[in-house]
């Protein structure tokens, strides 16, 4: 039924009507649209987010069995959303700053938003592609939205490069799933692989291969090492608040669709993909941590971090079961809230009008900003792992699912990278407590900023009060998909 | 409130933190003043509440007391569990009798940022305690890991010249023993379906699970003892620390690694414990006799004594590991005569650096004639640390050495040579700085204690000759959960065919 159909994407259908408005808009009412335009935009996703959390949501498959809603999706949607939504919250006030602000920017995030709630709701290969294009398209115009600047350029250009070559792998990738298995459906995908693994055959090498090559394809999306290698210099190169926007969102969307595509239909397939999830995680984990120690620009640092965090999250995955996929999303959430208060801070690092991005020009934040000097150690504590923040939550939640699943070695590996790990977190809380001040930052550094600071801080330190509802949602969010 | 003492004396300094983090104005003067006040009285209250569970102990009794419990994570299977026995209740009181000594201590000589380093002092209290009385292995592990927040930013922020390089080099060996460790506590909790910790005491785990476990809880307790060869960390930490922050981490940090041993290692894995013994006992031994030696050639006051308390420590680890009831009350006795008396040395040391700001003992020397009180507490508190009878410490390495004594004679002669030691390095020192002729001018403008140190030594001294003179009232609130983890230890060691590793080579 085509009414049911509807009310199943109505935060979707919702979303892509609101930014189509938005774009018109902007375009006819004249200048000096952005501000409006991104203030709506934040609106709508409210809205979106609204519809999903509050709305009594029917579940079920939808067009012809293309686009799925289920607990697990609504509760990765509300993730993206709020990652979102903080991403453009903190973009305006940077852009005008920076003198280039355009009313595109907050439509084109809101699309890429868009596209991410299609890739979590994808429930077939071509959904699951359109929904991506749709998502890294978007990205693509903004990680280049300062034409002038050769940085911003380069970061744009790389992005697109190696994103077309992602897809491309990953186009080729479903098409020899296809070939082997005759179809695109997920449910029907599962079904086939499930009564190949009972049958007790070996499946066909061919569809292993199209299997390696999804994989690769979203690993590059997450920026997983092997495929990682365009993460700090796109994050470099980006605008602060985008760069901001590419370490939450789109991350949390590419893996919340990993996630269902490794358990939902090659959930029977485990054994094969076990490993290379297992190698994936280790070299992130590894590399995130160790290459991060000599950086100075702290973006890219943030980048080397990601990659790290990503390991983190996917030692969840790599487990293979559902209190792993219950581990990767909690551990997705407490790392939305890091990463964004971590770059509402790095948004405010402005000496006399200037952005600066090193981090040596946090020396003696703790005397001439306490407040912000505050809320990155708890930041960087929480990323390191040390209780009783929300980071260290994650970590267990993760590690504890692989020691569960027998992943032992992986468990030791991975929870020793995070002392590698603390050493760069450390690094930045001595340069601020430690150090001698140099210059201050300029001040005040806005409500919206001072808004995002409090929000994530208060969710890093009071999560061992208040984590019920996240860890209950997540639980639930896991549990559908391992129905039947 | 008997209900819930446990989480008040646990949280009271956190919330006084929050309250001093309240606390603004203009002017820095006012602001650190009133922050100074409100620590004290917030830690004061809290010593004074904590002494209810002096009183309200039951003797004689294994079983765990003041127990609550409230239902926290429950999709993690985790609750809020607390409660204290006869091991642990003694340390709760310990630490929360440093505290407010430490603030005291910090009255004058910390001027900088006095807010921040008042907050620290009070929520490190708050991990400490929390760390005692948990009884829910993975809220353990949050306290026991929670401490290095605190202590990262006191020895960081308030430390001497090499503080980042001290600072982090406590921070990353201890995170990287107490990683291991939580894997191991998942595996635990995976294991027993629980992470009660009163549940995981009745588990019988499997012997060759054992031994990995034993190995990475070893990990992270040996490096917070420290024992030899991990020990690195401390002299570094205390000579760059302040001298509140040297007081805590000798006083109670130390303490809460062979906790960790008589808590988890000894009852939960007891065939890996008769196993690993004879490392236990190799290691400690080099920890009693090369760590004195360490201490007979150090010129800075600080150090001396911080390898005096690796030193020490293996007192302890050797008293743990003897598993017999003396070995363990005195090794229990040795920590907390130890968190007096080091806690009352480094002290000691501050009082002097902070008038003539030197560390070195060559600077010093004829110090009585200006200072008597001051040599005098001095003097009692190193006559504690060689052991003299009379003070707490001599009991404490006396039981031990009896407990030794009947596990195994070598060990016991062995770590008999290290009192030796200990008393050469330690009048050494006093004589060095306290007796001579007063030479060098700039001592000779030396004031004596002030009220306020006087304050601070008194309940010290009170308590060091409490302990050396009348044992009992300490060990008769250890002596039934002793008792008690010794008999479980034996039966579990009978029903395995448990031996020590190379047990031919020893011959047991």
């Amino acid at each position: 039924m085509i009414t049911t159909d509807l009310s199943l994407a109505l935060p979707e259908i919702f979303l892509a009507c609101s930014a189509t408005v938005l774009l018109m808009y902007g375009a006819y009412a004249g200048k000096n649209t952005a501000s409006f335009v991104s203030a709506m935009s934040v609106a709508v996703l409210a809205v979106a987010f609204a519809l999903i959390f509050l709305g009594d949501r029917p579940t079920g498959l939808a067009f012809g069995g293309l686009f799925i809603v289920d607990a697990y999706g609504d509760y990765m949607k509300l993730v993206v959303l709020v990652a979102s939504g903080f991403g453009i919250l903190m973009t305006q006030r940077f852009v005008e700053r920076e003198g280039m602000a355009k009313f595109e920017i907050p439509v084109l995030m809101v699309l890429s938003t868009l596209g991410m709630l299609m890739m979590i709701s994808a429930n077939d290969l071509m959904s699951l592609y359109v929904g991506l294009e749709l998502q890294s398209l978007a990205l693509y115009v903004i990680a280049s939205i300062r034409r002038e600047n050769l940085r911003s350029s380069e970061a744009g250009l790389k992005y697109f490069v190696l994103g077309a070559l992602s897809s491309g792998m990953l186009l080729y990738g479903c098409s020899m799933i296809y070939g082997f298995t005759g179809t695109t459906d997920f449910d029907i995908l599962g079904n086939v692989l499930s009564s190949v693994v009972s049958a007790d055959q070996t499946p066909q090498i061919g569809l292993i291969v199209g299997l390696v090559f999804v994989c690769a394809a979203i690993a590059f999306k997450i920026s997983a090492v092997p495929f990682h290698m365009w993460t700090p210099d796109v994050y470099e190169g980006a605008p602060t608040p985008i760069t901001a926007f590419f370490a939450s969102a789109p991350k949390v969307a590419a893996i919340a669709l990993f996630a269902r595509l490794l358990s939902d239909p090659f959930g029977s397939l485990v054994s094969e993909w076990q490993q290379i999830i297992v190698f994936v995680a280790l070299a992130s984990m590894i590399l995130g941590s160790l290459a991060a120690i000599k950086q100075t620009n702290i973006k890219r640092l943030m980048a080397y971090s990601s990659i790290g965090n990503i390991g983190f999250a996917l030692v969840g995955l790599a487990a293979g079961t559902q209190e792993g996929i219950t581990g990767l999303i909690i551990y997705m959430t407490i790392y939305i809230f890091m990463n964004m208060g971590t770059f509402a801070c790095i948004l405010s690092m402005r000496q006399k009008g200037t952005m600066v991005e090193n981090i040596d020009d946090l020396k003696g934040l703790s005397k001439t900003s306490p407040m912000m000097a505050f809320a990155l150690t708890i930041f960087m504590f929480s990323m390191a792992g040390i209780p009783p923040l929300a980071g260290f939550f994650a970590k267990y939640v993760v590690f504890a699912a692989a020691v569960n699943a027998g992943l032992t070695t992986l468990a030791v590996i991975g929870i020793l990278t995070s002392v590698i790990g603390a050493f760069y977190y450390l690094r930045i809380i001595k340069v601020m407590y430690f150090d001698e001040p140099s210059a201050s930052f300029d001040k005040p550094i806005g409500g919206e900023m001072t808004f995002v600071l409090t929000v994530s801080t208060a969710f890093i330190v009071f999560f061992i009060l208040f984590s019920t509802p996240i860890m209950d949602g997540a639980a639930v969010a896991a549990s559908a998909l391992f129905v039947g | 409130m008997q209900d819930h003492i446990l989480s008040i004396v646990t949280f009271a300094p956190l919330l006084g933190a929050l309250f001093i983090l309240l606390i603004r104005g203009d002017n820095e003067e006012a602001v650190a003043k009133n922050s100074r006040w409100v620590a004290l009285w917030v830690s004061g209250v809290t010593f004074v509440v904590s002494l209810l569970l002096w009183t309200g102990f039951e003797r004689g009794s294994a079983e765990f007391q003041f127990v609550e419990e409230v239902e926290w994570m429950p999709s993690l299977g985790l609750s809020y569990r607390m409660g204290v026995d006869g091991i642990s209740v003694l340390f709760v009181l310990l630490s929360t009798l440093l505290t407010p000594i430490c603030i005291l201590s910090s009255w004058g000589p910390v001027k900088t940022r006095v807010k921040e380093y008042m907050v620290c002092f009070l929520i490190l209290e708050t991990m400490m305690v929390g760390m005692f009385c948990a009884l829910d292995i993975v809220v353990f592990y949050i306290f026991f890991e929670g401490v290095l927040i605190p202590m990262f930013l006191i020895i960081g922020i308030w430390g001497g010249a090499r503080r980042v390089y001290a600072s982090f080099k406590l921070f990353l060996y201890t995170l990287a023993g107490s990683v291991l460790m939580l894997v191991a506590i998942l595996a635990m909790y995976y294991e027993a379906g629980s992470a009660d910790i009163t549940v995981l005491l009745e588990y019988t785990f499997p012997s060759e699970m054992q031994k990995w476990l034993w190995i990475a809880f070893f990990a992270s307790f040996a490096v917070k003892v420290p024992m030899w060869p991990v020990h690195t960390w401390l002299p570094d930490a205390h000579v760059e620390a302040p001298t509140a922050g040297s007081v805590i981490l000798a006083g109670v940090l130390l303490k809460m690694g062979a906790y960790g041993f008589l808590r988890f290692s000894l009852p939960m894995m007891p065939e890996a414990s008769v196993y690993f013994t004879p490392l236990i006992y190799t290691l400690s031994i080099i920890a009693v006799i090369y760590t004195s030696l360490v201490a007979l050639a150090q010129e800075d006051m600080k150090k001396l004594i911080a390898y005096s308390s690796v030193a020490h420590m293996g007192f302890v680890t050797i008293g743990i590991f003897a598993a017999n009831q003396q070995g363990i009350e005195g090794a229990i006795y040795q920590m907390l005569s130890h968190g007096i008396v080091s806690a009352a040395l480094f002290l000691c040391v501050g009082v002097i650096y902070d008038r003539m700001h030197t560390r070195m003992i060559a600077s010093y020397g004829g110090v009585v004639e200006r200072m008597p009180v001051y040599a005098l507490m001095f003097m009692v508190f190193m006559l504690a640390s060689v052991g003299l009878p009379g003070t707490g410490g001599f009991v404490g390495e006396f039981l031990v050495l009896v407990g030794a004594f009947k596990a195994n004679t070598w060990v016991a002669a062995l770590a008999a040579t290290g009192m030796v030691l200990g008393a050469a390095y330690m009048l050494w020192l006093y004589r060095k700085v306290i007796f001579g002729k007063l030479e060098k001018e700039d001592l000779k403008s030396l004031m004596d204690l002030s009220l306020r140190e006087k304050a601070i030594f008194a309940p010290l001294i009170v308590i060091t000759l409490w302990m050396g003179i009348y044992p009992p009232s300490f060990l008769d609130v250890m002596s039934a959960s002793v008792s008690n983890l010794v008999h479980n230890y034996e039966t579990a060691i009978a029903a395995s065919n448990a031996a020590p590793m190379f047990a031919q080579v020893f011959g047991q």
